[in-house]
């Protein structure tokens, strides 16, 4: 239960969410919209032309100085040191045990300045976190409130998004960013996002997200655009194979258990977590994070259960019906044997064991 | 949505029509609101006997899963199976066509207790 006492945090596009008659829900302190039109309409919006969310709720942190590179790559598992100015990347931010901080966003600004995208419920604890391994020359900046953050996702996000800036979209690749304007005004777009469509994620000046929301809203309804709540960012990122810190991952559970070996860069140099990520490497990796769809009914929850011949051998991490396969879909950790596709097994659904069968992630791809 | 008169409610968001000692209990247009899409409901079988306050199946969203509380004791009769093709029924009509279950009322009289139309309309507004 929530706590009516405890004043929730909102973003700058709180009164526009309620204007829109959004559900709003309690997410890890901020007062957030979970869903406006309903979460399979909005989750179909994003697969089919666009939908917008706010994403304001999330943590920016800057890290600058000459020696800016080294404090980088000394708290995450990638190489920032291969990262272009104007690249993303995705990257662990690990504690020395190997298990995840957060799991982060981070963009070159120029050689000298990085700036860091993280979870909303994580930030304090991130700033924190690198700011205590800063034994370097640079400045470390929990800049959240100095942005808000919009994300518009799906086909026609490109086209949206187009009519409000000179900015050229096109020439953008998923990944990079430019520092550009959108009406007017200073904003930092990023093709990237969290939905497994084609779109952007844009950082502006919190004073006109407002403004911003609407005029998105304004230039994308020709398409048919919508606004999307978390409800419909957790159907596309799990159909996606998306991890989300909490559930695939979380301080218990290293990149290389969770699939994101493609994330740590043993070759980069020393990092926070790399001895112990060594370690596991070297002994073999004792469980895996595997997809599964349901066959018989029910859906799987994240924490339920997973049995392998009657057996207690995992636990969902996340599970709901995939609205784009029509079917019912989670993640679960496995041990490794079992954490192979085609492999029959049960998820205790309030105590009854329900068919299943493990199954590769990504569940959906978009056509490219 | 009308939350019809003769329906009595319960604080956990389901309802019960009484007609002689049937009784027919669905979830209320309130809850199927909160709950949003609906995808899955789960109901006992013919046969079952429930008790009042303790679950008698789930419905669940695309969100959650949420526990249905019997309102009344007795014998489930006859259960929606339309539901299990067409568990978005309960999203546009749970006072009507989505009930969920009929029972053989183990005490008629206990259905008094329960909310009025009235009552669970301002329990829901406050």
């Amino acid at each position: 239960m929530s706590d009516p006492s405890v004043d929730l945090l909102k973003t700058p596009l709180n009164a526009a969410h309620r204007a829109l008659k959004a559900r709003m829900v309690d997410f890890g302190g901020w007062d957030m919209p979970v869903q406006y039109s309903g979460i399979i309409d909005e989750h179909n919006t994003v697969r089919t032309a666009a939908g917008l969310f706010d994403v304001s709720h999330m943590g920016e942190i800057e890290i600058k100085g000459p020696e800016a590179l080294s404090l980088v790559n000394y708290v995450s598992t990638n190489n920032a040191a291969k990262l272009a100015i104007g690249q993303v990347h995705y990257a662990g931010l690990l504690y020395d045990h190997g298990g995840f901080v957060d799991d982060i966003l981070v963009h070159k600004v120029a050689d000298d300045s990085y700036f860091l995208c993280v979870n909303a419920s994580n930030q304090d604890k991130d700033f924190e976190h690198i700011a205590a391994q800063n034994r370097w020359d640079c400045t470390v900046e929990n800049a959240g409130p100095r942005y808000a953050q919009i994300a518009v996702q799906g086909p026609k996000a490109l086209a949206t998004l187009q009519k409000l800036t000179k900015t050229e979209l096109s020439p953008i690749k998923y990944y990079w960013f430019t520092d550009g304007e959108v009406s007017g005004d200073w904003a930092r777009i990023a093709r990237t996002g969290y939905t497994g469509e084609d779109g952007f994620e844009i950082y502006v000046d919190p004073s006109l997200a407002e403004k911003r929301w609407n005029e998105l809203m304004a230039a994308g309804e020709e398409f048919g655009i919508k606004p999307a709540g978390l409800g419909a960012r957790n159907t596309l990122r799990m159909e996606s194979g998306m991890a989300l810190y909490g559930h695939e991952i979380d301080a218990s559970i290293s990149p290389l258990e969770a699939g994101l070996q493609w994330i740590v860069k043993f070759d980069k140099g020393d990092f926070l977590g790399r001895a112990r990520l060594e370690e596991q490497k070297a002994a073999g990796l004792t469980r895996k994070l595997i997809g599964f769809e349901m066959c018989g009914r029910g859906i799987g929850r994240d924490g339920y259960e997973v049995r392998v011949a009657g057996a207690p051998a995992g636990w969902v991490t996340s599970g709901g019906p995939s609205p784009t396969l029509n079917k019912n879909i989670g993640m679960c950790y496995l041990p490794l044997d079992k954490a192979v596709p085609g492999t029959s097994i049960e998820v205790m659904v309030r105590n009854a064991p329900v068919e299943a069968v493990t199954i590769p992630i990504p569940f959906y791809k978009r056509a490219k | 949505m009308n939350y019809p008169e003769t329906f009595r409610y319960t604080k956990e968001h389901e309802w019960v029509s009484v007609d002689g000692d049937t009784g027919t209990i669905g979830i209320t247009d309130h809850a199927q609101n909160e709950l949003g899409d609906i995808v899955y409901v789960d109901l006992p079988k013919v046969g079952a006997v429930i008790e009042t306050g303790k679950s008698l199946g789930s419905v669940e969203s695309v969100k959650a899963v949420s526990d249905i509380y019997a309102p009344v004791s007795g014998e489930v009769l006859e259960i929606n199976t339309h539901l299990a093709e067409a568990p978005e029924k309960l999203n546009e009509d749970p006072h009507g066509d989505a009930w969920l279950v009929k029972i053989r009322l183990s005490n008629p009289g206990a259905v008094s207790g329960l909310l009025s139309a009235e009552e669970y309309q301002a329990f829901i507004g406050g």
